[in-house]
Order: C-alpha cells, then structure tokens, then sequence
C-alpha cells in the first residue's frame, strides 16, 4: 500500500485564523502593554546612561571588605533563624487551616468560603506589607519578620496542602468512611498519609521562599541581614555591601541545595 | 439475529423468569433478616441505574450479586451504607432503617458492616498493620488510631491477629504498596474483619487479580465469614464464585433483579442470559 493510499485528503491547517473577538482581544492585550510600557518609564536610553554608574559600583564592591564578617554572620545566622521558624510556624498553622478549606472535609461551606478567602487574604497581601504592619505591632526585630514570614506562609502553604487534600485518591476515604470513621479519622489516617509527599515538597520550596523574603524584611526594619545591606548601601560602602550580597548568595544556595537533596529523597522514598 | 442464536435468547429468558418465580420461595424463608431492601431507586441524572429493587438477605446467608457492567451492582451495595444517597425505598440493615438515621447513628451501623472493595482502597504509604488498625475506628476514634505505632497494644494485637488469619503476619510491618494484588486485597479484609462486623459487602473483591489469586483469595474470604457465621452480600462477574460461594444468587439487568435463586438451583444458562446485550 502506497503513502498516498493511507494518507487523509487534506491535511489540517497548522495554524487556525482567530476570529473576531479573538482578534480583538489580542489588538487589546497588545495595547494594554505598551501602555504599561510607557507608564513604567522604561528607556533604552536612561538605561545604557546608566550603564557606567553600574560598573562604577561594582569597581568600588571588590575586593570585598570583610572586616564585619562576623556580625554579618550573626545577622546571616538571624535571617535564617527568622526564615526557619517562621515556616514552621506557618507550616503548622496551614494545615488546620487547609483541612477546613478543603470541600470534602470542611464542616459547612460558610467555614469552608471563610477559610478560602482567609488563605487568599494571606497570601495576597506582601510579605513586606505583613513586616510593617508587624513592627508596628510587636516591634522592631526579628520576631517582626517571623510573624510576617508565618502569615505569608500560611496563604501560601494553606492554598497547596488544601488542593493536594482535595486531589488525593479517594478510594481510601471511600474505605474509612465506609467503616465508620469521623472525619478526622478519614483525614489524617487516609489523606494526610497520601499527601506527605506533597506536603513535603510545598514545606521545602517554603523555606527556600522564605529564606529569600527574610533578607528583604530588614529594610523595613523586621530584623536580619537586609538592614546591614540597606545601611551598606546607603553609606555607599559598596565593598561590605558586597561582603553581604556573597554571604546571602551563599546562603540562599545552600538551602536551595539541602531542599532539592530533601525533595529527592522523599519523590525516592515514593 | 440468526433463528438459532434467537432460540437461545428466548430458552435463556425462559429460564431467567422460571428462576425469578422460585425467589418467592427463598424470600419466604423464615428467619431474622440483616438486609431488607424495598422498592429501592436511583438515578443518575436522566439515568435509571436501581429500578425499584427488593430483596432480603438472611442472617448467616451468603448472597451473591450478578449483572453486567452497569446494571447497577456496586451502586445497590453502596446504597446500602448511604455512601450513595438513595432516591427512593427503604433499606433495613442489621434492624436499623439506614435511611431515617442521622450522621452520628449512620456511622455506628456502618461500623457493624464491613465492606471490602474491588481496588483494595488501603492507604499505600502506610504499613498492612497501620491500615487494619485504621479498622479499630469503627469502635473508637481519636489518634491512637491512625497510626499502629500510637495504637494501644491491644489494639496492634488484634490487627496482627487479624494478618494472621488472612495469613500476612509477617507482613504487618511492610507497605501496602509494596505488596501484590492479592496480598493488598488480603490486608484489606483483616481491615474489615478488625471491625469485627455483624455483615460484610464486598463489591467485585477478587475483580482486580489474576484467576489463581482470585480464586484463592475468594476462598479464604469464603472460609474466614463461614467460620464467623457472617452474612455475606458481594457482587461478582464470575459465575462459578456466584454458585460456589454463595447461598443463593440475585441478578440485576438493567436496574431489576431479575434473578433470586438459590445457587444449588440457579440455571446456568439463565445465569449467562443476564449478560446478553
């Protein structure tokens, strides 16, 4: 049988034509950018003007200076400490928090709706936003930033674990529901074991999200390593800026490192 | 249609009616009854998947449910527990009138029946003994029973007495998902034996493995119930499990029982007929 036998008469088109609407909602996402565009300022200009500033300064950061190496190890330890506990905290506030934002299991849909909105509150409000309005609260410091960093936890880690609930295999609850079980038998004899996985994979790439964040909330004065990096800057003491910047470098990679030998660890133990 | 293949068609519905007439018989049988199912409906949709089914099921026997893919089998079972929601009639389970019970006593009479599925629904991360302790939670809730390392020692005995009898004690500490079909299917009626249930349903429960695995696994269920004296209602596609097991066999077509019959009795061909398209 020859090629041409089998093959179909007409091949479809590689690309269909968009119609109308559709055509006019991409005239319009088009016109919705270059918008932004000018909003933003932005100028090839401006920036290749600024070009020499950006290799001045990077001239005065080497060699870095290292005469405060010990006090921006104690801030690095901070900020670490600081992004540690406050996943924790948040870890353990989420899944509570996630069990009752996860339809099958939440006890009636107004607390189930409550829940979500919260979950959606935490997370879209940014974790620098939480800082400020924590050190009005608790003061400056570290404990400022650890609430900060938990709230941003929770919206973040509340919305995975709720959805890893709601995608787990239900033919064990089917089970445990069928025996008797309470609902939170069924959750966390059923559920809960089925999405440690999950679970921990969200937790790990957590405190890579927070290790991230907790370098920033120093400038808003919630402790750790970002105020040295603010004050550095400011006093354009740009080689113990640099010192700094190396240091959160380093730190930031090796959580990365630890989490994603974590991760293979538990995707291997299935 | 060919006139031959006619002639089958109309023998074998001769015989499924002719069954369907000695029922009478069955059903009168005296004896306390644990499944009393009237004039039960339900539709998904547009669908009539139960058509008025009613039945009785007495203590001690073993019922065997036949019917082809859809007939509405798996859907009657778990009507039964209200894991579906019935539309219509009245089902009595071991004296408890499911359908007018609220939460709280709706998990007490589930609690007495076991019910083992076709896929054994076990929790695959955790230990053969972790998931038959989870059967303790038909009598008691609480963490002490999600997890055997947390559970009271009795507890932990009982679930391993429970392998044992399925024949997997040294098993207990292995992952499910790490056993086979068979083994998989064995924790999952220590699971319902930890219950310590009054009634077992099983829906398809050796469908998922191969016929040497199923026949043996179908066997020690067999067996295990018998020497209980529990009533037993399972569902099977495997006519030879339906009249070897089983006291007596129903067959659903399209929504109807068709057939009630004691499996000493019960006519192969009208058997057969029920899956004829």
């Amino acid at each position: 049988m020859t090629l041409q036998a089998v093959a179909p008469k007409g091949l479809p088109r590689r690309f269909e034509p968009p119609g109308v609407l559709a055509f006019l909602l991409y005239v319009a996402a088009l016109a919705v950018l270059v918008a932004a565009i000018d909003s933003v300022e932005a100028s090839l200009d401006g920036f290749i003007r600024g070009l020499p500033g950006i290799a001045n300064m990077l001239a005065q950061m080497f060699p870095p200076d290292l005469s405060r190496l010990p006090q921006i190890l104690r801030a690095l330890i901070e900020t670490f400490a600081m992004a540690l506990v406050g996943t924790a905290l948040g870890l353990i506030l989420s899944l509570p928090l996630a069990i009752l934002a996860t339809r099958r299991f939440s006890p009636h849909p107004l607390v189930y709706h409550a829940s979500r909105a919260l979950i959606a509150f935490f997370r879209t409000v940014p974790d620098l936003i939480w800082a400020l309005f924590f050190v009005i609260a608790v003061g400056l410091g570290p404990f400022a930033g650890t609430l900060a960093l938990a709230i941003d936890t929770i919206g973040f880690c509340g919305r995975f674990f709720a959805e890893a609930m709601e995608e787990a295999d239900h033919g064990p609850q089917e089970a445990l529901t069928a025996l008797g079980a309470s609902r939170l038998g069924v959750v966390f004899s059923a559920v809960v074991p089925a999405c440690v996985p999950s679970f921990i994979n969200t937790a790990l790439f957590t405190l890579e999200k927070t290790t991230r964040a907790s370098v920033v909330l120093g400038l808003v004065g919630a402790g750790g390593i970002g105020i040295e990096l603010k004050v550095a800057m400011d006093l354009f003491n740009y080689d113990q800026a640099a010192t700094i910047i190396v240091c959160i470098f380093l730190l930031v990679v090796a959580v990365e490192r630890l989490s994603s030998l974590l991760r293979q660890q538990v995707i291997a133990g299935g | 249609m060919t006139s031959l293949a006619l002639r089958e068609h109309e023998a074998a519905a001769t015989a499924v009616a002719a069954v369907a007439v000695e029922s009478a018989a069955v059903a009168a049988e005296p004896g306390p009854r644990d499944i009393s199912v009237r004039r039960l409906a339900k539709n998904f949709g547009e669908r009539r998947i139960l058509d008025r089914i009613g039945f009785d099921v007495l203590r001690g026997q073993a019922v065997a449910l036949i019917g082809a893919n859809g007939a509405g089998k798996s859907t009657l079972l778990r009507c039964c527990l209200r894991l579906i929601e019935p539309d219509e009639g009245s089902i009595t389970l071991l004296g408890e009138k499911a359908e007018t019970l609220n939460r709280r006593a709706l998990r007490r009479l589930r609690a007495r029946v076991g019910f083992v599925f076709q896929r054994h629904n076990l929790v695959p991360r955790l230990s053969a003994l972790t998931n038959v302790v989870h059967g303790a939670q038909a009598r008691a809730s609480g963490p002490a029973y999600w997890f055997h390392s947390v559970a009271p020692r009795r507890v932990r005995e009982e679930a391993l007495h429970c392998l044992a009898q399925v024949g997997l004690a040294d098993f207990a500490a292995q992952r499910v998902d790490t056993l086979s079909g068979g083994q998989s299917q064995r924790v999952a009626i220590a699971r319902a034996l930890m219950q310590r249930p009054a009634l077992v349903l099983a829906d398809e429960p050796v469908a998922s493995l191969d016929p040497s695995a199923g026949e043996e696994v179908m066997q020690l269920f067999v067996d295990l119930l018998k020497r209980e004296k529990l009533t037993f209602l399972y569902t099977s596609h495997n006519l030879r499990h339906a009249t070897h097991y089983a006291d007596r066999v129903l067959g659903l077509r399209e929504g109807r029982l068709v057939i009630d019959a004691p499996a000493a009795q019960a006519d192969s061909v009208a058997l057969r007929a029920i899956y004829d398209r």
